[in-house]
């Protein structure tokens, strides 16, 4: 006999019991304690088929495979460059992965990145906490040149890019901005109208402070065409 | 007169009463998770930053995550003025608090890192031990970090002769009072902080422990309460 005790989009607390019986399969945010399974993190409960998923809220960026961050170069060595994603340790973007041309060893790698720089980059190779490894190669990867950053709860961050982007590309459309929303927290947005910027930046901050509350991408969407009705009067 | 107040106690409470608690998460704008946690006049803030790099480098353990905690009195929170700073009692409380919440926290996928615990005491009326650790386990949740379970805690002891729960600064200022702080992780009911100041029977320390499981599951549903009262309105979505 299994029997479920939350429902989706509850919020569980650790230790709280989610559901008794081996019916049921724990997966991230979770664990199983003999026929039971508890959560294992401060979460909402999502659930899909067996699968009970506790998906975190709150707390700091963990790097993940495959995650497009924004970082900012703060070392170079001989074969590479050392980048600040936000996390306890630095990450690592090695010569091959920097480009797509051919970078010779004795080259000045200052001529590609440098000191200060901010880049998006992806993450392709996690080892422990220490060892991360980024690549440039990929679409929309790329140094940031100009433009602002604005820092956001990484647990926000789904809210802002929305549902296969629609949040984000809406923002694109409505300030005419470029934009790109690192996983760790990080977004950088550039535009040629300083106002439009400003809106841009204020949409974003919005969003992180309304993530959880309902209707939020036809809020968002008023609040923009509110925002670029008044300015166009002005 | 005297034997009249042998059976009550200061504050009026039943023997197996807590005091009054109050439970507040995310109170520390700059910390990754923090809590308050109010029991009578015993105040205790906590605040966690982390995972975070740690130094010095020879205490990373590349195997799993560590934690830290500092304990701390403000100078104003007891009568008489504490002196600002670590002491050797803080130092205590510290290994001791760090002890209690070890078992609960799991940091395997934060290789290298530190998990750093602070907790201020800005009022203190006894049992500061106590509210300290339940603030922060309070306060990891709220950071994120992954947990067996959240640890409650709460002083027992023996005053005048009796079990009793929660006791404040009075009681435990009394001759012959035995004192013994319990953290109790509540779902298995697994202690992870016992301390004993005193003489008191076998007999005697077992009914303790029990009275003090009772009233960790008293203070858990606060944890809980306190903890899902910052995120309600996600549900409402």
């Amino acid at each position: 006999m299994s029997n479920l005790m939350v429902e989706e989009k509850d919020v569980v607390v650790p230790g709280e019991i989610l559901a008794q019986g081996m019916d049921f399969v724990p997966a991230q945010g979770c664990l199983r304690e003999n026929d039971k399974i508890i959560a294992s993190q401060l979460g909402l409960v999502n659930l899909s088929g067996r699968l009970i998923k506790v998906i975190q809220l709150s707390g700091r960026y963990i790097p993940k495979k495959g995650d497009v961050v924004i970082g900012k170069v703060v070392d170079i060595g001989f074969s590479g460059w050392r980048v600040d994603i936000s996390w306890a340790f630095e990450a690592n973007l090695s010569m091959k992965e920097a480009s797509s041309d051919f970078i010779d060893k004795k080259t000045d790698l200052t001529q590609y990145y440098t000191y200060g720089d901010i880049i998006a980059a992806q993450i392709t190779y996690i080892f422990g906490s220490k060892i991360i490894d980024l690549t440039m190669k990929g679409p929309g990867l790329r140094k940031l040149k100009g433009g602002r950053i604005i820092r956001i709860t990484p647990s926000k961050v789904p809210r802002v890019i929305g549902k296969q982007g629609s949040m984000i590309s809406m923002i694109k459309e409505k300030t005419g901005c470029r934009i790109i929303v690192g996983q760790n927290g990080l977004v950088w947005i550039q535009g040629d109208d300083s106002e439009k910027m400003l809106l841009a930046v204020d949409t974003i901050y919005k969003i992180e402070e309304e993530a959880h509350l309902s209707g939020l991408t036809d809020r968002i969407k008023s609040f923009l065409e509110d925002r670029n009705g008044s300015s166009k009067k002005n | 007169m005297a034997q009249a107040k042998k059976t009550e106690r200061p504050d009026g409470r039943k023997l197996n009463e807590t005091r009054e608690m109050e439970a507040k998460v995310g109170i520390i704008k700059r910390a990754d998770g923090s809590a308050m946690f109010r029991m009578g006049k015993t105040i205790a803030y906590a605040a966690v930053y982390g995972p975070r790099e740690l130094f010095p480098g020879f205490m990373q353990n590349p195997e799993k995550g560590i934690l830290r905690c500092n304990y701390d009195m403000m100078s104003f929170s007891v009568t008489e003025r504490k002196r600002p700073g670590p002491s050797r009692r803080g130092v205590e409380i510290s290994l001791v608090t760090k002890n209690a919440l070890g078992p609960a926290v799991n940091l395997d996928q934060f290789a290298n890192t530190v998990v750093d615990i602070f907790i201020i005491i800005t009022q203190a009326d006894a049992g500061t031990r106590c509210a300290g650790i339940t603030a922060a386990s309070m306060a990891l949740a709220d950071a994120g970090i992954p947990m067996k379970d959240l640890v409650s805690a709460v002083s027992v002891g023996k005053v005048n002769g009796r079990i009793a729960l929660d006791l404040v600064k009075e009681e435990e200022d009394l001759d012959g009072t035995t004192d013994i702080p319990c953290a109790i992780m509540s779902r298995n009911n697994e202690i992870t902080l016992l301390q004993l100041d005193g003489d008191i029977s076998e007999a005697e320390l077992i009914e303790a422990v029990e009275l003090a499981k009772e009233g960790c599951h008293k203070i858990y549903e606060i944890q809980k309460e306190a903890l899902k009262e910052k995120y309600k309105e996600i549900k409402n979505e």
